[in-house]
């Protein structure tokens, strides 16, 4: 049986040499967390299944940029990895590969131009690719809405790009079962709602698209100890919880979290 | 030397590094000609089963050669599917057939492809997984295995649905259908011993 996924992220800032890990709150504040291929290199002696990457400056001109920390996490880190932020062709997306990527993220560019998912799968593979979905909650249930039933009422949830920064009034479920459709074979689903606050993974979210959808998902945003992913492991069929700053600033550290999660029962790689 | 054979499938980066790190010193050969000499040879893989085959077709001779002169053997993933006959992946596509039998595809109602890290039974204590223990986990990506005609090749399998074939061993051959060189510290145990084959 396939093992639930512990899955560090790390948001690069490529805009100095090296590039830098940073911790965003809410999608705002930032926070100035090390050095990627040091912080990857870590992660994977700490026993982290995979190591996604994203460059938060999504820039085409910083590419090079990410393609010298893959390159150089590549020689020492041996889980796969996977890297995101402003691909926006298979061409991009070959550079990336080519450095030593196993999956690539696209997120914006995929909402603007959706056959990129074909275009990328097709050549590599789904599960090559990796849909994110920035998903915001909305309590006003509409007509021909993928509606959620949460605690606090019934919502539908939509999708948000450039980082968070705008909307796109995409519904972010059917926008899900869409690309899966198109050859995504993964779904990296952070809810906006919950990132940056601590208060555990969108349980209702995440439920709802690892049921819809027939691809692994990967819950994101909230984390905050190892009972979020616990509870995230019980409640869903999530295949993998992915964090940020409660590894990034040595509050837990993944082999910890395996071992409490392997001790309540959850089939982990320890 | 030991040669990882390039016939332009996918990026030879991370087998190149893994290999590397456990003091292998491998060599990228894309010219069949090239891998006379070689001291153990690596056929890594991505893609599917037809265009693989296509691919490998000016490599077959010297890899057959090599598998009959004894040359320590290491296939990967589609790798490891190619040493059979066929595939219902791509149907008239014919494998090496170096292991009788066919590789088909997982069974519906699990989740294809399997991705992800999934734990090994061990069918045959060989050499290969010194170090390895029952239940260790490995790393797979993969939407087709191989089912050969003699059981006995079978070195390990995991459970997806059902009974994966998840290694496979025949005199100088082993081939895994998991990534060794994306599985962590166990992966990189399993080449090291690879490694070590090639020099006794």
């Amino acid at each position: 049986m396939l093992a639930r996924r512990i899955i560090p992220c790390l948001d690069c800032d490529l805009q100095v040499p090296g590039g830098r890990v940073v911790k965003g709150i809410e999608f705002k504040q930032i926070r100035y967390a090390g050095i990627p291929w040091e912080l990857a290199g870590k992660y994977y002696e700490d026993g982290a299944d995979e190591i996604v990457f994203l460059d938060i400056t999504a820039s085409h001109e910083r590419r090079e940029t990410m393609t010298s920390v893959i390159k150089k996490t590549s020689e020492s880190v041996f889980v796969p990895l996977a890297v995101g932020g402003g691909i926006r062709s298979v061409e991009e997306a070959r550079e990336v590969f080519n450095a030593g990527a196993d999956k690539i993220t696209v997120n914006t560019s995929a909402l603007k131009r959706p056959e990129l998912i074909s275009e990328i799968a097709d050549k590599y593979g789904n599960q090559a690719v990796v849909l994110a979905i920035d998903a915001k909650r909305r309590n006003t249930p509409e007509e021909g809405r993928e509606i959620v039933q949460t605690p606090e009422g019934p919502c539908w949830f939509e999708c948000s790009f450039y980082g968070g920064r705008e909307f796109t009034g995409i519904d972010a479920i059917a926008w899900a079962r869409k690309a899966v459709s198109l050859g995504a074979g993964e779904i990296l689903l952070t809810s906006m709602d919950r990132d940056g606050t601590y208060d555990g993974f969108d349980i209702p979210l995440t439920d709802a698209v690892s049921k819809r959808v027939r691809v692994p998902v990967i819950a994101s945003g909230g984390c905050a100890s190892p009972e979020h992913m616990l509870e995230v492991f019980q409640k869903t069929d999530a295949s993998a919880a992915l964090a940020a700053s409660i590894f990034h600033f040595g509050e837990y550290n993944i082999a910890d979290v395996k071992r409490f999660l392997k001790e309540r029962g959850v089939n982990v790689r320890v | 030397m030991i040669a990882i054979v390039n016939y332009g499938m996918g990026n030879l980066f991370s087998i190149y590094n893994a290999l590397d790190r456990v003091g292998a010193g491998p060599k990228i050969i894309a010219d069949p000609k090239d891998l006379a000499g070689a001291d153990g040879i690596v056929v890594p893989g991505v893609g599917a089963f037809g265009s693989c085959m296509d691919q490998l077709s000016g490599f077959e001779g010297v890899l057959r050669k090599a598998f009959d002169d004894g040359v320590p053997m290491f296939g990967i993933c589609i790798g490891m599917q190619v040493l059979f006959e066929e595939s219902e992946e791509s149907p008239g596509a014919q494998g090496l057939g170096w292991i009788e039998g066919k590789v088909v595809r997982l069974p519906d109602g699990v989740m294809i492809p399997q991705m992800g890290w999934n734990s090994l039974a061990i069918k045959r204590p060989v050499q290969m997984f010194e170090g390895i223990s029952e239940g260790d986990m490995f790393y797979f990506v993969h939407s087709y295995y191989g089912l050969p005609k003699d059981r006995s090749v079978i070195a390990a399998t995991t459970e997806h649905g059902v009974e994966v074939t998840a290694a496979v061993v025949k005199n100088n051959l082993f081939a895994t259908q998991f990534h060794p060189e994306k599985s962590g510290a166990k992966g990189l145990k399993i080449l090291e011993n690879f490694v070590r084959s090639t020099r006794c």
